[in-house]
């Protein structure tokens, strides 16, 4: 990794969500989040979980609880969205 | 009796507290003795008979249950001293260190214990590995020697294994173990891993024995009226005797050295009870010198319980035995032996309809073939018609009854052949009931099982009831499989002289009269209705192999590809339909045009267009007809035409020789050249290479080259009218690279991707001058396979060799490793209804299945859609 290095408070320095081979994340609203739980039929704890202090969490400001929508290149469809619940860690 | 079907809400692992012990017990074991002269087991012994009942007949005096139903009971055997356990052994060791000897307090101060005791808090709460931080208590707290709660000095503790514990020069008795245990706090406990709300440490220290219940022990009578004991039960006989002259001696006040020494024995008599391979223990034997079979025995290994009866066990109604080909028979069909056929049964329901034949086959009895072996009537008696009065019991048989009939032609079988390293390796077949001892099948169904007959045995399984043999014959035929889901091609399809043989067919010139045409066709199991004959000659009709060919194939195929044999033609532009070689296929409404059929028409694992199309544009069945018929009329033709291959298919002009041999003279005189200018140090240095690395690549691209060079010009002589470069070509088996080697030149020997330089000092074998940089001193072989190699060639050819077969056996060991762990990851995963992958949680794994939610097996070739293939499906003919 370049730039940024050293310094302790590197937080801000260094934009994870604008390097290439990371895919687009958004929190999801309230009745967004309702709306991916009711499609999927599943309770929150049964999404693939992402920790709070995952670096791409920090940069977009979600919190413990909220769901993010993550859209990825995918080799076979172009393009795939996956869901995945904010956790503690 | 049907039970109530309980849930199971959790499982929760702990020890056996003493109380629990007693409480479970039914009886307190107390005599060694067994059975009294009359053969009468005695009370309060170790075949009490309130421990279950294992003989047929008799009722549990506990629970009143008969044999069968009966789980046993639990008795128990009150140690006159304290043991150890040896399975905790280790964990006591641990907790002896940590703690202080005065107080039991683990010796860390206060603070850190409070630090613990929120990490473990947290751990607890979020279901994390909260044991997992006794390994940090323990090895801090051992290292204390002072106590930080009471200030006592902390002697060393040694554990002499198994299970004596020394501090310093003092041996400490399993009954001080057992105090300083007793003195350890519930929340130190915690921190030591040991949740004290199923495993108080003292637990792991021994007041009372279980005793298992006379079910996990059964005794066995011999022939001649002589019971013999189960292991298990001699050795507890060995601790109750050791336990009662122990007690007997406490109490006479017998000498302090007595005591110790019977208590020691009642330490190892309860240790190889438990474990009876336990290092720095001589292993309890039986009479005869064969050492005991006690628990941990019983558990462990590849034929433990766990491995060898609960992960895998033996099973009824399945066969195995040499396997061998039968190109006559159907894909979806399996030949089994006769003799078979007669064990295996299929149970079949008596109904109006089926009466009159399944009395047939009662009469006939289990000896003759289409037989049965047993009658079972409604209320559930059930008869053998080796003993019956088969006739007698014919006429009995009633709607209801159900007949165990031998294995008969059409039934479904499961067939498979390990490793069974994929969904194909165990395929449904239909029974075809055969003379001699082995299992036949169709060759095409080599590739999914990996599968040839030098040896190889195969197993069968019968389905028995309706529901599995419904669901064996709709999803695991087969023609189900012939599509794999590996990389959306057949896996199933011709191989070898089926290549060939359609190649030798479909190949231009190929004439055949009316006899001959209808002669293959028959053999192919066609009605030979001929077409028109495609030429009247001196007024004999003759048809070409194509048009014989083209009766295989469905109405309706069009197709249009470069045939295998095209490959290796270099073409400045294609001729298309004149092509010179016939590598141009063109079928046209199920009629082969032009072009030849070769590995790209239905060899399995390949890219074979014909087949291919076949299985996802006709479905199954009609793939399952055209590889029966394909393969058999292939095999009629190279029967018809004749097919063979010598060492003289390898046979090249003198003049080429000489040409091969200038081409290696040249090269190796290049190479001399390199080496000087190296060595005058005048070569110039590759980008990122030593000067001797460069060396070594300019030298084996020389070599290379110089191979290739020699390939060609023997390959200029071996044309398409020679057997072996049929073979090649078509792609039937072998490769032009292999072909060449035996003629031209077998090239460089390499061992890691580098020239041989290993062996002697400087040189690889002692007939060469040190530090000789020469292509013969460095593993280049100039000779053919067919001239042979010289003795320095063939030593360097057994290096290369050997390497290949390392590699291979690593490989395989590996991957198979690999491929495991990821089975057991993955088992449980599917695809649900919505399309998403979830875990047996219903946890999600994917959101879509493959991200676009398609099946590979039904891709083309991995693609989820061919467009050329839908336009010209589309606008029919043409397109290029």
């Amino acid at each position: 990794m370049t730039g940024g290095g050293k310094s302790a408070e590197g937080e801000g320095e260094f934009d994870v969500t604008k390097h290439q081979l990371v895919p687009k994340h958004e929190v999801l609203s309230k009745e967004e989040a309702k709306e991916v739980l009711r499609r999927y039929q599943v309770k929150v704890h049964q999404l693939p979980r992402i920790k709070a202090s995952d670096p791409v969490v920090k940069a977009i400001g979600a919190k413990v609880g909220d769901i993010l929508k993550i859209t990825r290149d995918s080799p076979t469809a172009g393009k795939t969205v996956a869901y995945r619940y904010v956790v503690r860690g | 009796m049907a039970r109530l079907p309980k849930l199971i809400d959790g499982i929760s692992f702990g020890l056996l507290s003493p109380e629990e012990i007693r409480k479970m017990s039914v009886t307190r074991i107390v005599t060694a003795d067994t059975y009294d002269e009359d053969g009468y087991p005695i009370e309060r012994g170790l075949m009490d008979p309130r421990l279950g009942v294992v003989d047929p007949g008799l009722r549990c005096r506990t629970c009143g249950m008969r044999a069968g139903e009966c789980p046993g009971h639990f008795g128990r055997i009150e140690l006159a001293r304290p043991v150890i356990h040896v399975g905790y052994a280790g964990v006591i060791y641990d907790c002896l260190r940590a703690t202080c000897r005065k107080c039991g307090r683990i010796l860390l101060p206060e603070e850190d214990l409070d630090y613990f005791r929120r990490k473990v808090e947290d751990a607890r709460a979020t279901g994390g590995d909260w044991w997992d931080y006794s390994k940090e208590v323990i090895s801090q707290a051992s290292k204390v020697t002072e106590c930080p709660h009471c200030g006592e000095k902390q002697l060393r503790i040694k554990l002499e294994k198994p299970t004596t514990f020394r501090e310093e020069k003092n041996r400490l008795t399993p009954s001080d173990v057992r105090e300083r245990l007793e003195r350890i706090t519930d929340s130190d406990a915690m921190l030591l891993g040991i949740n004290p709300e199923v495993a108080r440490p003292e637990w792991m220290v021994l007041t009372v024995l279980p005793v298992p219940p006379v079910t996990v022990r059964p005794s066995i009578t011999l022939e001649t009226g002589v019971r013999s004991e189960d292991d298990l039960t001699h050795k507890l006989v060995d601790v109750i005797r050791i336990n009662q002259r122990l007690s007997e001696n406490i109490e006479a006040g017998a000498p302090h050295l007595i005591v110790e020494d019977l208590w020691e024995l009642l330490q190892y008599h309860v240790t190889t009870l438990f474990d009876n391979q336990v290092s720095g223990v001589p292993p309890a034997r039986h009479r005869s010198g064969r050492t005991l079979r006690t628990l941990a025995q019983r558990l462990k290994g590849k034929e433990g319980r766990f491995r060898g009866n609960l992960s895998g066990k033996r099973v009824d109604f399945s066969a195995r035995t040499v396997i061998s080909p039968d190109p006559c028979i159907s894909i979806n069909e399996i030949g089994v032996p006769e003799y078979i056929a007669k064990i295996l049964t299929v149970p079949v329901r008596v109904t109006k309809y089926n009466i009159e034949k399944i009395r047939n086959l009662v009469r006939r009895g289990p000896e003759v073939h289409p037989g049965a072996n047993y009658v079972i009537s409604p209320d559930g008696r059930r008869y053998d018609l080796r003993y019956a009065d088969r006739e007698e019991l014919a006429e009995a048989i009633q709607p209801g009854f159900i007949v165990e009939r031998h294995l008969m032609d059409g039934d479904v079988v499961l067939f498979n052949r390990q490793p069974s390293l994929h969904r194909m390796s165990i395929m449904a077949h239909e029974v075809r009931v055969m003379p001699g001892r082995t299992f036949r099948l169709n060759l095409c169904v080599c590739p999914p099982y990996n599968a040839d007959f030098d040896g190889d045995e195969m197993n069968l399984h019968v389905p028995q009831s309706r529901e599995a043999q419904a669901e064996a014959r709709i999803l695991m035929r087969v023609q189900e499989q012939i599509l794999s889901p590996r990389f959306g091609g057949p896996i199933i399809g011709g191989i070898q002289d089926h290549i060939t043989g359609l190649y030798m067919l479909t190949k231009r010139g190929v004439w055949l009269n009316r006899e001959q045409a209808q002669q293959l066709l028959a053999a192919a199991g066609i009605e030979p209705h001929l077409p028109k004959p495609a030429k009247k000659e001196g007024g004999v009709e003759y048809w070409s192999g194509k048009q014989i060919f083209s009766m295989l194939l469905p109405k309706g195929l069009n197709l249009t590809y470069k045939a295998k044999i095209c490959e290796t033609q270099e073409c400045a532009r294609c001729l298309k339909e004149n092509c010179p070689i016939d590598g141009y296929v063109v079928i046209r409404n199920g009629e082969l045009i032009s072009g030849v059929m070769d590995e790209r028409s239905c060899k399995a694992l390949s890219r074979c267009e014909v087949l291919d199309r076949i299985v996802k544009d006709y479905g199954s069945d009609e793939a399952r007809r055209f590889l029966d018929r394909a393969t058999r009329l292939a095999i009629a033709a190279a029967k018809m035409f004749g097919f063979t291959t010598g060492i003289a298919d390898e046979d090249i002009p003198k003049e080429a020789r000489e040409k091969i041999e200038e081409v290696l003279m040249d090269a190796s005189e290049k190479v001399k050249k390199l080496i000087e200018v190296y060595e005058r140090g005048e070569l110039e240095q590759l980008p990122g290479r030593s000067l001797r690395e460069t060396l070594e690549m300019r030298i084996m691209e020389l070599l290379t080259e110089a191979r290739d060079k020699a390939g060609e010009i023997a390959e200029k002589h071996l044309g398409l009218d020679n057997q072996a470069v049929i073979m090649a070509r078509t792609g039937a088996r072998g490769s032009m690279l292999n072909l060449t080697q035996m003629a031209g030149c077998v090239g460089q020997q390499s061992v890691r991707g580098e020239r041989l330089s290993r062996g002697y000092r400087g040189r690889t074998l002692p007939h060469f001058k040190v530090g000789d940089l020469g292509p013969r001193a460095r593993g280049f072989v100039e000779s053919s396979y067919k001239k042979g190699l010289n003795p320095t060639e063939f030593f360097f050819h057994a290096m290369g060799g050997r390497e290949g077969l390392v590699d291979t056996a690593v490989r395989t060991a590996q991957s198979g490793y690999m491929q495991r762990r990821l089975i057991n990851a993955l088992q449980d995963l599917r695809v649900e209804h919505d399309g998403t992958v979830r875990d047996d949680h219903g946890h999600i794994i994917q959101f879509e299945y493959g991200e676009d939610r398609v099946d590979p097996a039904r891709t083309d070739l991995g693609k989820a859609v061919n467009v050329d293939k839908i336009i010209e499906k589309v606008i029919g003919v043409g397109g290029s």
